[in-house]
């Protein structure tokens, strides 16, 4: 049953063979979806015609090459844009309420927390037509009252960065706080007594403690903003990102172009994972 | 009342800021939107029609259910999939691999669902790879119907929510003594007798955490139901999405997510009771 008990070698044998299933189940979609980016079709579908880079590189009348797809690249540079920037305000607001609640005490701290924590669990389309109702709201209102027309709220890309960090500073705030808890205090009454103020304590001593943490989290912020569609989708204005670009590709226009940008996905996803694992492991040794 | 520094203030404006403008206010207007309708004489006036246009409709209510239904179904069916392989994981494969293991279970997270859930469209179409695949050796003839029903739905809905269930069940497992294991297999319990009074109880808050999340991801997810369950397998979000961004009644659509967000809060909350957890708990 576990490491130390004996047990019979069917068990044994049916448990692996389960989880070599599971883990076929797994990769089964992105295997399928990285080899059908090479094939030489112009179908996204098996017979495998031979190798060909086309839905790469070609520009001709029947392919269009991901490189060569000005639209593609245009969105994939958008949701390069606009995760940075949901990393980056998530990072600071999601910080600052990690500090906030782990550090101080205040009246409705659990009220506020609780609030904090909503995001996970309201549904993302709830919290995509949330925002899309007051922001239109608050912007017709602007615009009737001062004539101003405010361009962020209405669906664009600022509205989108908005809409994805309501929910990113959340996941930020709950990566921070689970170091801060092991943050020993004592080094911060140290610096408080030798006369530092609260906000050197917090510049100098909590954050560099923290700065693994928070780079963590600027990396998590920013891959889920990165592959975000449920919010995305209601916020969105004229330049799509690239899950709502893929999206209504899928819908309305699919060729194995979306296997190409899917294959750089996962190629970069994996690598990436396999770099950090490689460094990880060279540490503990 | 202890005098506040400056800083106090540095910390707790921008908090409320996000909070304030982001969370509280977007759902009290949603709330105050869905009782908005436009009468016969174009004029918006308070009414409960959004509501009553609800229960009036049957497809509506209908998908409502279904949607409700189904998502506690693909929750227990994650459970059920994914628990020996947290088990396997922790207790059972040699702890030099299960790391390497684990970061693969991660993989599929980060690449994201659209990409995810267009793999498995390419994977059930009729011509797709494992029809071509079965025809290929001959199991079958004609192609099996796989896409673009509740199957092609659930299998999605699964794949891209299950993994989440997967680490808080693995990090609850990992402070499970295997010491307590070990002593009720001495004491000849059988596997189910262990696996009911000590693994499932001891265990408990990761289930609930997990559970809670892959539920929220299950119930508010668009993207499986709609590219994987086509026209014949309904998905609530789905008709909150054709409000807003096909036939812009929006008042309608808010009324439906407020719909949404109670329903999904219901069940959260209920799961919270029975299991005996805390809210704050399901974040770490």
């Amino acid at each position: 049953m576990i490491r130390s008990l004996p047990c019979s070698s069917l068990y044994k044998n049916s448990y692996r063979l389960y989880i070599i299933l599971f883990y076929v189940f797994l990769i089964m979609p992105l295997v399928t979806i990285c080899v059908l980016a090479f094939n030489d079709s112009d179908f996204i579908a098996l017979p495998w015609n031979g190798f060909s880079l086309d839905w790469f590189f070609a520009n001709n009348n029947d392919r269009l090459g991901l490189f060569k797809d000005t639209d593609l690249l245009l969105s994939i540079w958008i949701s390069l844009k606009t995760g940075f920037f949901v990393a980056l305000f998530s990072t600071v607001i999601g910080t600052i309420a990690a500090l906030l609640f782990e550090e101080e005490d205040f009246k409705l701290k659990g009220l506020l927390y609780f609030l904090a924590l909503a995001p996970l669990v309201i549904p993302g389309v709830v919290l995509g037509i949330s925002i899309l109702l007051s922001s239109t709201f608050a912007g017709t209102y602007i615009e009737n009252t001062f004539g101003v027309d405010v361009e962020f709220l209405r669906p664009s890309f600022w509205l989108v960065v908005i809409g994805q960090f309501s929910f990113g500073a959340t996941y930020v705030m709950l990566l921070v706080s689970a170091r801060l808890k092991k943050f020993d205090r004592s080094l911060e009454e140290a610096g408080q007594s030798l006369r530092a103020t609260r906000l050197e304590v917090i510049r100098l001593i909590t954050i560099p403690f923290l700065r693994p943490a928070i780079i963590g989290a600027f990396v998590v912020a920013f891959l889920i903003s990165f592959s975000n569609f449920n919010t995305t989708i209601f916020l969105v204005g004229s330049d799509p990102t690239l899950p709502v670009d893929l999206y209504s590709r899928i819908k309305f226009s699919s060729t194995p172009v979306l296997n190409a940008v899917s294959f750089l996905i996962v190629a970069f996803i994996s690598l990436s994972a396999m770099i950090s694992f490689a460094v990880n492991f060279r540490k503990k040794q | 009342m202890k005098k506040r520094s400056g800083t106090f203030y540095l910390l707790m404006v921008p908090v409320l800021l996000w909070l304030i403008m982001l969370i509280v206010i977007p759902h009290l207007d949603l709330f105050f939107k869905s009782f908005r309708f436009e009468n016969d004489d174009g004029m918006m006036v308070f009414s409960l029609n959004n509501y009553l246009a609800f229960f009036e409709d049957k497809i509506y209510w209908l998908t409502f259910v279904k949607t409700a239904l189904y998502s506690i179904g693909v929750t227990i069916l994650a459970f059920v999939v994914t628990f020996p392989v947290a088990f396997y994981l922790t207790k059972i494969i040699a702890k030099k691999y299960s790391s390497f293991m684990v970061l693969l279970l991660l993989i599929p997270i980060w690449i994201g669902e659209l990409v995810t859930i267009y793999g498995w469209m390419i994977l059930l179409g009729d011509r797709g790879v494992i029809n071509n695949f079965l025809i290929g050796l001959g199991v079958i003839d004609t192609p099996i119907v796989m896409l673009y029903n509740n199957f092609s739905m659930t299998i999605g809905l699964l794949y891209m929510s299950m993994l989440f269930m997967i680490i808080p069940m693995m990090s609850a497992l990992e402070s499970l003594d295997d010491s307590l294991i070990e002593a009720a297999s001495d004491l000849g319990a059988s596997k189910w007798t262990i696996f009911r009074q000590i693994i499932i109880p001891y265990t408990t808050p990761g289930i609930a955490s997990g559970g809670i999340i892959v539920f929220m991801l299950v119930i508010g997810d668009y993207v499986a139901p709609n590219i994987l369950g086509g026209k014949s397998a309904l998905w609530f979000t789905e008709q909150i999405y054709n409000e807003f961004l096909a036939t812009f009644n929006w008042n309608e659509g808010a009324a439906f997510g407020f719909l949404l967000l109670m329903l999904s809060s219901a069940i959260i909350w209920l799961a919270l009771k029975l299991t005996g957890q805390k809210l704050d708990k399901v974040g770490s």
